[in-house]
């Protein structure tokens, strides 16, 4: 029980820190003036060497690699509706790391979606 | 055009395209991976199922809609906040359970149309709010 719930950790953690340290690359990157080819090419590619991009990669391959750990112990109708508290703990990051604005209304709204996907998910 | 509507009508476009390349992206692989057959775990197997997988043409597309929804993703995240486009782009679970139902005649538990419900309520919740809380700066490409 213990080891499932580490794991859990390092799935929510791992998916949570790699999408955060990667809006970190990308607000550092810069919003493209325009939508055109060339523009979102250049960007993406100022994107690609940024080091917080880099720094999101192997979390998230940490976190799949949890997740394929997890599949291989208890039922997905389990693992993919407790992954969906991933929801509530980057919303959490957003609020602390990322300095975002998280108001009431999102914050229900996140409870919600989590809520949703978590029964989504058990199908 | 307000300048908080124009960046909320182009923050809500980038997430459906998200959504939907990530859901075509999936689709595809399931078709591809079906086409392909259950794969067996050997030396030979995995040969044959590798080949296969690079042969595919459906897998090819799946592939570039998913390059499709990390450069939607990766863009979107480079002016919007990450807690607006999380919790929106889980519509696409919603969307995806409508897929099943009206393509795939799948049989969709009371259970599962319940979160249906519940995501199509946060994420019209979340959606009202401002999708830039933070400061973001614009980069010209240089000439």
């Amino acid at each position: 029980m213990i080891r499932v719930a580490l794991l859990l950790g390092v799935l929510i953690l791992g998916t949570t820190g790699g999408e955060i340290a990667i809006t970190l690359g990308m607000k550092a990157t810069g919003e493209p003036a325009r939508l055109r080819p060339r523009e979102l090419l250049a960007f993406l590619w100022r994107a690609l060497r940024n080091g917080w991009f880099w720094a999101g990669v192997p979390l998230m391959a940490l976190s799949f690699y949890a997740l394929l750990v997890l599949l291989s112990w208890q039922p997905v109708s389990f693992v993919i509706p407790a992954s969906a508290l991933s929801y509530v703990v980057g919303t959490l990051g957003a609020k602390y790391i990322l300095r975002e604005d998280v108001g009431p209304a999102r914050w229900i709204g996140v409870v919600l979606v989590c809520a949703g996907v978590a029964l989504v998910a058990a199908g | 055009m307000g300048h908080e509507l124009r960046i909320r009508i182009k923050t809500l476009v980038m997430i459906l395209a998200m959504v939907v390349c990530a859901n075509t992206g999936d689709l595809l692989l399931k078709r591809g991976m079906t086409q392909i057959g259950a794969v067996e775990i050997s030396v030979a197997g995995l040969r044959h199922a590798l080949f296969a997988t690079v042969t595919s043409g459906t897998i090819w597309i799946g592939i570039v809609f998913l390059i499709g929804f990390m450069t939607s993703y990766m863009t979107v995240l480079s002016w919007a906040d990450y807690s607006y486009v999380m919790p929106v782009g889980a519509f696409g679970y919603a969307t995806l359970t409508l897929f099943a139902v009206t393509f795939l005649h799948e049989a969709v538990s009371p259970r599962r149309w319940v979160g249906v419900i519940l995501i199509c309520v946060g994420v019209l919740l979340v959606s009202q709010t401002r999708p830039r809380t933070t400061e973001v700066a614009v980069r010209e490409v240089a000439a």
